[in-house]
């Protein structure tokens, strides 16, 4: 394939005119929605034996195209064709039934059956199910993939990186002709990702054709045979595996950015960002930790719901102008420890000292005004009320107090003009402070959480920062913004705990980086050289006893 | 120039909009009336006498007209306590029962009080003690509901049928006046009643009514526990995010909504009736309930809803007498109306959607 074309969709069709030689074909696919072109003219092949690498950030197009090869969506113009044949996708059961197997970024798996039950459904409703049949299946894939899963284990006890396995061969399960995996890296610990490469390289020489869906520009190198570049719903250029086999990383690396982003100039901190390289900040000096600590957790234990990963005894302190980090897989207890500190749960046991000053018994609005702010990781399940203006969303958390209430009643000139200096102050793109929040970009909600958590305009000095995923689900930029805003509010002295489960962002951020894994702190370590391998022992609980 | 083309546009736009708001009304309302009509025709009945009857007596006959309004004042007081606990997002369909255990303390009171206190004061205590008697039957649903997450439309619902057989019991019971045949509470003499309006048979409380209504909307839009209650109904989980104290926050809504049921019995019995019947239930909470919903819980829009359905109430019980089409024919007009409001609803959407897309 043609790369760096001006028009990859003509140079893909002249490079493919004698057609054929992919599994799955797509020539021309456009798909828009209001508003937005997701998929512009998009034309690929998807080969046997091939490790195709779909890159591309938020909003690229990536999930549209592979919701279009599930059958979630049909394109408004184009062509798809498997084996040759031209197709119609209706349901994701015609894509399963023409042998594209698609594993999604999170789980969709039923908890409470075991794996071969889970594997068993979807059939036909009035046929038997036949376990022979099923078992005799998942014992070929099982044999294919190399796994050791056993197929009467209840899926709610696997590990993440097993239950994608189980989606993996679930995806297989119709016949092995496309697998695709969106994002499938994100929620799994570094042991995960190496286990899901060698998973992924088996079938690639069984001949199954491979979609593999990334942000991240290391797996890209490390497991494409292929890398195709997606761009604002564009296909923006490939590598093909000619060249790929003779380039190393940084080349590579380069290439990508430059299809990214149009030129390697004045993208170079959009770069950074991408693949990770970002300036690591100062390490806190030596003496600045000898300070008193700012807060302190001493054997603090929550209580959690059903499905919930609860604090156990978990102890460290915090200094001021400290980031530290806490890693690990999604769902260990990062979500209890932020509103353990925040003040939004309140610990079943053990003590929390801000500078000093015990608070384990105060709640939200207390903590908040002695200085300890919490940014969640949901932005509209918790963050935000979506039908709300920006203006109420800007002021939630001060309802009722001097100077935008008085007496309790609202002074609504005061707040919507209090929150026509935020928008202005923290360059949130929005219509108007009376707009839904909910039709905000995930980018410019984040501000607004940002303004509302670290303004100190309203109530006193922020102090603490929780910090709970904070680039999660952002493009580029709104990602470099918040992690910019972190650096600043570190500088300046805030005490910061950032929850993160990417770990690039972690090694850029940190002082120190804390890993949680079952609930509980299994370590904390000092960032710097080597320190991946530290926290990759730390996460799967390989280093806790 | 263009910019006086864009503000111009913008006129127009504003205009349609408001318009199209209209439509929307307007289309389900006559959809109703139509489909109505073809009921009244298969009963053998002319539905343009009926509507014309209804109307004329509903609205403009001077008696009539004054029952129309009297009759406003006790549902728009039950429909501003709606407005509360359906914007803080708890589902109070309990108010039948906090209506009439309310209407029994009042009637149970009032005679008794009005031998020692001055009319006003009798009045002001009749208030109070039944409004804080229907807050209090709402105690347990709210308790359940804070404590362990319990629905309150099943508890709110199951309250109700034991406050309406409660009151019976204490009709029957406890302050039964053993003069009169049927078992019922002391009669307050006419002139101890609520002061009446002018000449006329409307009585003050709707002058209450109304401005619980507005303080209501009031409270909702300009204040901080308005604004408070709102979060709690929109999302609860920002509510526990930014710290309000949603159990408290819960108690209060309850109290409200219940509490305002509680004195719209009050202001019934000491309005109109005088006294308390055994057996008497007039359901105006489930009636008022629908109303809300299609006001989507917006006070001004509720009394235009509340006066329609009012008309449709007195017009439909003289009908009954006069042209023999039963009184219950009043509630398929209201269920038409809300299917047809569903309807126009729905399809108003997709056309959005689809002029979007």
């Amino acid at each position: 394939m043609n790369t760096g074309s001006t028009d990859p969709a003509a140079a893909a069709t002249a490079a493919h005119s004698g057609g054929g030689e992919g599994f799955v074909e797509l020539r021309g696919i456009t798909k828009r929605f209001p508003g937005v072109l997701a998929n512009d003219d998009i034309s690929l092949d998807f080969r046997p034996g091939e490790i195709h690498v779909l890159l591309g950030e938020n909003g690229a197009g990536k999930s549209t195209l592979i919701g279009i090869l599930a059958g979630m969506q049909q394109p408004d113009a184009g062509e798809i064709r498997v084996r040759g044949a031209s197709v119609r996708i209706g349901s994701p059961r015609e894509s399963l039934e023409l042998g594209i197997g698609t594993v999604f970024q999170h789980v969709l798996l039923v908890q409470s059956l075991t794996v071969l039950e889970n594997l068993m459904l979807g059939g036909a409703w009035w046929r038997r199910i036949d376990r022979d049949a099923a078992l005799k299946r998942f014992r070929e894939l099982s044999e294919l993939l190399a796994l050791e899963i056993s197929p009467d284990a209840l899926v709610g006890r696997l590990s993440l990186g097993q239950q994608q396995q189980v989606e993996i061969v679930r995806a297989l399960w119709r016949g092995e002709g496309v697998l695709v995996l969106d994002e499938p890296t994100s929620m799994l610990t570094p042991e995960g990702v190496r286990e899901l490469g060698q998973v992924m390289v088996r079938l690639r020489d069984e001949g199954v054709a491979i979609v593999f869906i990334t942000h991240k520009l290391q797996e890209a190198y490390a497991f494409g045979d292929r890398i195709s570049v997606l761009r604002l719903g564009k296909l923006v250029g490939s590598i093909d595996k000619e060249r790929l086999s003779g380039m190393d990383e940084q080349a590579v690396t380069d290439e990508v950015i430059r299809l990214m982003f149009g030129s390697t100039e004045g993208h170079d901190q959009d770069a950074e960002t991408l693949s990770g390289l970002g300036h690591r900040r100062p390490h806190l000096s030596a003496e600045r930790q000898a300070e008193e600590p700012c807060l302190n957790l001493r054997a603090v234990s929550t209580q959690g719901d059903v499905g919930e990963c609860p604090l156990q005894d978990v102890s460290f302190s915090l200094f001021p102008g400290e980031i530290l980090g806490i890693a690990g897989v999604d769902g260990n207890g990062q979500k209890h420890l932020a509103e353990a500190v925040a003040g939004q749960r309140l610990a079943a046991q053990g003590e929390i000292f801000l500078e000093g000053a015990k608070i384990e018994r105060l709640g939200v609005p207390d903590r908040r005004k002695l200085g300890i702010r919490y940014i969640t990781d949901e932005r509209l399940g918790e963050g935000t009320v979506g039908a709300f203006s920006v203006a109420h969303n800007v002021v939630m958390k001060e309802i009722g107090q001097p100077p935008l209430w008085r007496h309790g009643i609202s002074l609504w000139d005061r707040i919507f003009a209090h929150a026509r200096g935020q928008i202005r102050e923290h360059d949130v793109r929005t219509p108007s402070e009376r707009t839904p929040i909910g039709r905000l970009s995930g980018g410019n909600i984040q501000k607004v959480l940002l303004a509302r958590e670290l303004a100190d305009d309203l109530v006193g000095e922020a102090k603490v920062v929780v910090f709970n995923k904070p680039t999660y689900g952002l493009d580029l930029q709104s990602t470099r913004f918040a992690r910019d805003r972190i650096r600043r509010g570190a500088e300046s002295g805030l005490a910061t705990i950032l929850i993160s489960t990417e770990l690039d962002e972690l090694i850029e951020l940190s002082d120190r980086i804390a890993v949680m894994f079952q609930g509980r702190l299994a370590g904390i370590v000092e960032n710097g050289e080597g320190v991946e391998r530290e926290i990759g022992l730390l996460m799967t609980g390989a280093a806790a006893a | 120039m263009t910019t006086g083309s864009e503000r111009s546009d913008a006129d127009t736009t504003q205009i349609r909009d408001s318009l199209l708001a209209v439509v929307r009304v307007l289309v389900p309302v006559f959809l109703a009336l139509f489909v109505g009509a073809l009921i009244l025709l298969s009963f053998g009945k002319d539905p343009l006498t009926y509507y014309g009857y209804v109307i004329s007596r509903g609205l403009f006959s001077p008696s009539g007209l004054e029952a129309t309004i009297t009759r406003i004042a006790p549902l728009l007081l039950i429909a501003a306590g709606l407005i509360v606990a359906f914007r803080a997002g708890i589902w109070n369909l309990g108010v039948d029962g906090q209506f009439l255990l309310a209407s029994v303390v009042t009637a149970a009171l009032a005679p008794v009080l009005m031998d020692s206190m001055p009319r006003g004061l009798t009045i002001v205590t009749c208030f109070a003690v039944s409004t804080a008697v229907a807050a209090a039957w709402s105690l347990l649903p709210a308790f359940l509901k804070v404590r362990y997450g319990i629905n309150e439309i099943i508890t709110t619902l199951m309250m109700s049928f034991l406050g309406i057989s409660l009151s019976n019991v204490l009709v029957k019971i406890a302050f039964n006046d053993p003069s009169t045949t049927v078992p019922q509470t002391a009669t307050l003499p006419v002139d101890e009643r609520l002061p009446r309006l002018f000449d006329t048979t409307i009585h003050s409380g709707v002058l209450i009514a109304l401005v619980a209504l507005l303080l209501v909307h009031l409270m909702m839009t300009r204040t901080a526990f308005g604004l408070k209650l709102q979060v709690v109904g929109a999302n609860p989980r920002a509510a526990v995010h930014t710290g309000l104290a949603v159990g408290k926050l819960t108690y209060a809504t309850f109290a409200i909504s219940a509490g305002l049921a509680g004195l719209a019995g009050s202001v019934e019995i000491l309005g109109v009736w005088g006294t308390m019947r055994a057996d008497w239930n007039p359901a105006y909470g489930l009636l008022v309930i629908p109303l809300v919903f299609l006001a989507r819980f917006h006070g001004a829009a509720t009394i235009g809803f509340v006066l329609f359905f009012a008309v449709l109430m007195i017009g439909g019980e003289s009908a009954s007498r006069r042209l023999g089409v039963p009184q219950y024919y009043v509630l398929v007009l209201v269920s038409l109306l809300l299917i047809f409001f569903a309807l126009v609803e729905y399809l108003d959407q997709r056309w959005r959607k689809q002029a979007r897309a």
